[in-house]
């Protein structure tokens, strides 16, 4: 379960209603995917630094899980340098590659709009734990609990899809058919965790029907969510820096509006 | 902490008229033409062979068994004087890990109480009192996952009571327990129902463990209905023929006869300073010293979270030992590298096999009868020789008539025996089984030890992980027990 535990959770930033903080990701995510520049990402990648550090989730930006952002940013722009539309000076050619001055400014921005993009929402979900934000789900959007509760039960059976997963693959060992090729064994170990995982399911949905879940009455609440003036300062917040990346970005003269 | 659950308790009746339910696609019902009363505060153990639907009547109490595109109802059954309903009593099931439903402690006993609507106010008092109840001292906000089996089942059972149910339904509730865990279940079972005066009914094999909780027996019959019904003393008495042939385990009663331990057969696998882990930074046990003999039986006995199962799996050539050595002797090694777990998957095959224990970890196909030959295939041994060897094996395991069955659907006692028959097909020189008897009714635990011992007269290694002191007497040459025993206070 160690996957799906909630980080900076003491924090004030971690403390809001989860609800709160996806929708504070919103605003700046609309801005960055109406303009293709490096300023207004750029902008955004220095103001989400500085706000993270300030909120105390400075250790987040930095964690394993965040690694994964850093990674595919600048593995997006590299693509994107090799085979970005070719524009000014071509410094390098050999094949399809072309590596111009116009792929290179793409490529940068790509970089700095998908970590721009994908830290803050990375971040922010790192804070938010599962039954928190099911309870948000539930309370604050009023999506059918239904729903929202039987996604929750079903995260946790990822943890034991985990374990599943390792025992399939000693048990292939153990059978004798765990020197097959990779790509055989693996297709065949995924089929068997697919039956056990809705096995698994079946019995979890006996489980909830056997404490009354689904009875025709309607659901209390033992959590109390609150969705108050901290909940919109947050996610005005998020809507300053979408403002500011814009203002900047238009006042460089670098604004690149991609449906203009 | 007050106790006051029992003010909020109505102990419920339990009604039943002519009801019978099968399952949607079914020909035959899964039971039917039931009658039978209980009234309000009894404690009822209900007992009969697989498939007399002893489960189906508690789901049906419970109202989980669906609707009408789940299966067909007829006649009445009524808790409470109202037709059973979700809501109407508490299940609490077998499995510890499929009952756990959220992350936290505390939220997961509220679980029920959401689902009835109960105020926000009264639910928390409720959560602490049935936490204590059951006598899980825990933070609310202690991660469910981090629990012992024993642990997740008095979870469940909290979860239950803080509904303040008046009628209590355990459907095999400790039978994939430790006799720790066992112990703790039934004490909370037995503290709660005379507190709160709640009715219980309780589906279990193991009877002695529950005699001191329950005051009547109810057996059903296979053909549905009640064969017998009364004072636990006398039905157990007056029926044990059938009871012990229903595989009921009977109290008092040996299965099997003891094992004299026989001479130290010759040496297939040791170990010296062995440490075993699901990883090198991991370690749960380390420091053993073992060995594995032909004609031998090695009995691992230890608490849940000891390491035994990692020990299996090591011993096995699954996993490899995280610190220590573990060396095939030559006779088991045949020219192989020493160390199993370098060993490719088919030279494993012939040398050492593993029965898990959850059985549906190892299935591979969707009949019988191709399970059977998944090892010898891999070991290239002829057509004619496998379906020989196959035919033998589904008579001697009595799965004869089940060979084109879908392993999925057999019973757990069907699907047990299944599992050590497909390890039998590639003949391998040492067997190692984790927890071999876990949830098996009496008369497949007979079958499956007094087999065990067969493999092992016939010069088999045997290494059983078990918690199971019976199978241990039945099986053992040699005991290694991984922690001493804590002496009661």
């Amino acid at each position: 379960m160690s996957l799906l535990d909630a980080r900076g959770g003491t924090t004030w930033v971690g403390r809001r209603n989860p609800v709160a903080k996806v929708a504070a990701t919103v605003p700046l995510s609309l801005a960055l995917l109406l303009t293709l520049d490096p300023v207004s990402a750029g902008t955004a990648i220095v103001l989400e630094l500085l706000l993270f550090w300030a909120a105390g989730l400075g250790a987040l930006v930095w964690s394993r899980r965040t690694a994964v952002v850093w990674i595919a940013g600048p593995l997006a722009g590299l693509s994107m340098v090799l085979y970005g539309r070719t524009g000014g000076t071509v410094y390098f050619e050999w094949g399809l590659i072309q590596v111009s001055q116009g792929s290179i400014e793409i490529g940068l921005s790509t970089a700095a709009r998908v970590i721009a993009i994908a830290l803050p929402a990375v971040v922010l979900f790192l804070t938010i734990d599962p039954t928190d934000f099911a309870d948000g789900l539930s309370q604050t959007l009023r999506l059918p609990e239904r729903f929202v509760l039987g996604a929750l039960g079903a995260l946790r059976l990822v943890g034991l899809f985990m374990d599943d997963w390792r025992a399939l693959a000693l048990a292939r060992r153990a059978r004798g058919v765990g020197d097959r090729w990779i790509v055989p064994r693996l297709v065949g170990q995924a089929f068997g965790l697919l039956v056990l995982s809705i096995r698994r399911g079946s019995k979890l949905a006996t489980a909830m029907e056997a404490r009354g879940f689904g009875a025709e009455i309607a659901r209390s609440h033992a959590r109390e969510v609150h969705f108050g003036g901290a909940e919109v300062v947050l996610i005005a917040i998020g809507a300053v820096v979408a403002a500011v990346c814009v203002v900047v970005a238009v006042a460089s003269g670098s604004w690149n509006f991609i449906l203009g | 902490m007050t106790r006051d659950v029992s003010r909020a308790v109505t102990p419920a009746a339990v009604r039943a008229a002519g009801w019978g339910w099968r399952h949607a696609g079914r020909r035959s019902w899964a039971i039917d033409g039931l009658d039978l009363g209980i009234e309000p505060g009894e404690r009822v153990l209900l007992l009969g062979a697989s498939g007399s639907g002893k489960s189906t009547l508690l789901h049906g109490l419970a109202g989980v068994l669906g609707g009408e595109e789940e299966g067909d109802v007829r006649g009445a059954l009524l808790v409470g004087g109202r037709p059973a309903a979700a809501g109407s009593a508490a299940l609490v099931l077998q499995d510890p890990d499929a009952q756990v439903v959220l992350a936290r402690v505390g939220d997961d006993v509220a679980f029920g109480c959401e689902n009835i609507g109960v105020p926000r106010d009264e639910i928390w008092p409720r959560v602490r009192e049935a936490l204590d109840a059951v006598g899980l001292d825990l933070p609310l906000d202690h991660p469910t996952s981090h629990l012992s089996g024993g642990q997740k089942q008095r979870l469940a059972l909290a979860g239950a009571l803080a509904m303040r149910p008046g009628l209590l339904l355990l459907d095999e509730p400790t039978a994939n327990l430790d006799p720790a865990g066992v112990r703790e279940v039934r004490d909370a079972v037995d503290r709660v129902t005379r507190e709160t005066g709640a009715t219980l009914v309780v589906v279990e094999h193991r009877v002695d463990a529950w005699l001191p909780v329950i005051d009547r027996v109810v057996v059903l019959g296979a053909a549905g209905g009640v064969v017998a019904d009364g004072p636990p003393d006398a039905v157990l008495a007056d029926r044990a023929t059938e009871l012990a042939r229903d595989g009921v385990w009977l109290p008092g009663r040996r299965l099997l006869p003891d094992h004299d331990p026989r001479p130290a057969g010759a040496v297939l696998l040791d170990a010296a300073g062995l440490a075993v882990g699901r990883d090198p930074s991991a370690v749960v046990m380390g420091g053993l010293d073992l060995a594995v003999r032909a004609g031998n039986a090695l009995c691992v006995t230890g608490p849940n979270g000891v390491g035994k199962s990692t020990l299996a799996l090591t011993v096995a050539g699954l996993i490899p030992p995280v610190g220590g050595r573990l060396g095939a002797s030559a006779p088991l090694a045949r020219g192989a590298d020493p160390a199993p777990h370098r060993w490719r998957s088919k030279q494993l095959l012939s040398r050492i096999g593993t029965v898990f224990q959850d059985p549906e970890h190892q299935f591979l196909t969707g009949r019988v009868r191709d399970e059977l030959a998944v090892g010898p295939r891999a070991q290239k041994v002829p057509d004619a020789e496998i379906r020989q060897r196959v035919d033998d094996l589904l008579v001697r395991l009595r799965l004869d008539r089940l060979a084109e069955a879908n392993p999925y659907t057999l019973s757990g006692g069907q699907k047990r025996r299944l599992s050590v028959a497909t390890v039998l097909a590639s003949r391998p020189d040492v067997l190692v089984l984790d927890e071999p008897t876990f949830g098996q009714d009496a008369t497949t635990w007979a079958e499956l030890v007094g087999l065990l011992g067969a493999l092992r007269d016939e010069g088999h290694a045997i290494v059983a992980v078990t918690h199971d002191e019976q199978v241990v007497d039945a099986l053992a040459d040699e005991r290694l027990d991984l922690a001493p025993l804590e002496v009661p206070a």
